[in-house]
């Protein structure tokens, strides 16, 4: 009868888990190419508003970002809920762009300076006084070149 | 002599590298930065009237409210209807004498043709909502990229991200995109 059954002496060998160690740090490597580091943690809430003709920003290293929204729930005792500017890690005003922007500037080396852009990340309810003064300081501390953050729309038409 | 060394334990590699893996998810983001890129105009000390001599004709007003509403050379407009219409002021294709004069120039590809003068102003108030401000650049950059990409289509028998780099710049000189962010008007 037991021609099959040879005295449970021939269990089911273990699954190998020597390859295991390689697989991981596949998915470990295709993180570390495809994202990026996070900056800042963000003060403000910043819902970007929805474009359709994007151009995306390539070298991140000259890139230089400008918050402005509502600031979180934990700093609006403090703040109150009109929307604010956040530069870095803190929250600004207007007056500091200038500064904020000699400095990122000192940041980089000579031959990129020309090249730099400020990205404006802007909630799409702010009003656009604030979003206005931020420009004017933008053209006084000459960087002229910007961009307005957006996202796609979630659904194509 | 041939004393042998013992065997490297491999089996917390796992363990290592998940640890390492977890780290960089939740220390990275994945989104790509995008948005649309405009220049601003250089700061000009005195206040001095830019439009001395742009002619009415030339000039595609925009107007956004503190309610959110567009005024499209003096027309109340729909947002929809606002891409037809730049295109329409940037191509002019009838010579019509309501909309902007041409000038011929030289343009490597094209030989010598005729480029508008026509220049989008946008002003805005300050109680306009960022996100419609983007909405109504979004129409106009789009109205200028759709006129390119018809000529480049016409001239190239190509898209025009697909041209290379000259021809895109011959491209983008024959429809310039001149839109100006007019300062907003202090109102009294």
């Amino acid at each position: 009868m037991s021609k099959f059954k040879k005295g449970g002496k021939n269990e089911l060998p273990p699954i190998s888990t020597a390859s295991l160690p390689d697989i991981v740090f596949m998915l470990l490597f295709f993180f570390m190419v495809s994202t990026t580091m996070r900056e800042v943690t963000l003060n403000v809430t910043v819902k970007l508003p929805t474009a359709t003709e994007l151009s995306k920003l390539e070298k991140k290293s000259l890139v230089s970002y400008i918050y402005i929204g509502e600031p979180l729930r934990q700093y609006q005792a403090k703040f109150g809920v009109a929307p604010r500017i956040q530069l870095a890690d803190q929250f600004a005003n207007v007056s500091d762009i200038s500064n904020f922007i000699i400095a990122e500037r000192e940041a980089r080396d000579e031959a990129e300076r020309p090249m730099m852009i400020t990205s404006l990340k802007v909630d799409e309810n702010t009003k656009m006084g604030i979003v206005t003064e931020v420009k004017q300081e933008l053209r006084k501390a000459a960087a002229l070149h910007i961009n307005y953050s957006s996202r796609k729309p979630a659904q194509q038409k | 002599m041939s004393k042998k060394m013992p065997e490297v334990p491999a089996a917390s590699l796992a363990d290592i590298a998940f640890m390492l893996l977890i780290f960089f998810l939740v220390t990275t983001t994945m989104d790509v930065d995008s948005g649309l890129e405009r220049r601003l105009p250089q700061w000009v000390e005195e206040k001095q009237d830019e439009e001395v001599d742009v002619k009415e004709r030339n000039v595609f007003v925009v107007l956004v409210n503190r309610n959110n509403d567009l005024l499209v050379e003096n027309e109340w407009t729909d947002i929809k209807e606002l891409r037809e219409k730049a295109k329409e002021f940037m191509a002019n294709p009838a010579d019509d004498v309501n909309l902007p004069e041409k000038e011929p120039k030289e343009i490597p590809f094209f030989g010598e043709v005729m480029v508008t003068k026509g220049v989008i102003s946008l002003s805005n108030d300050l109680d306009t909502k960022y996100g419609t401000y983007i909405a109504v650049q979004n129409e106009l950059v789009a109205a200028i990229n759709e006129l390119r990409e018809e000529l480049a289509k016409s001239k190239f028998q190509k898209s025009y991200i697909d041209l290379d780099k000259e021809q895109q710049d011959a491209v983008r000189k024959v429809i310039p995109s001149n839109i100006s962010e007019a300062e907003p008007k202090k109102r009294n």
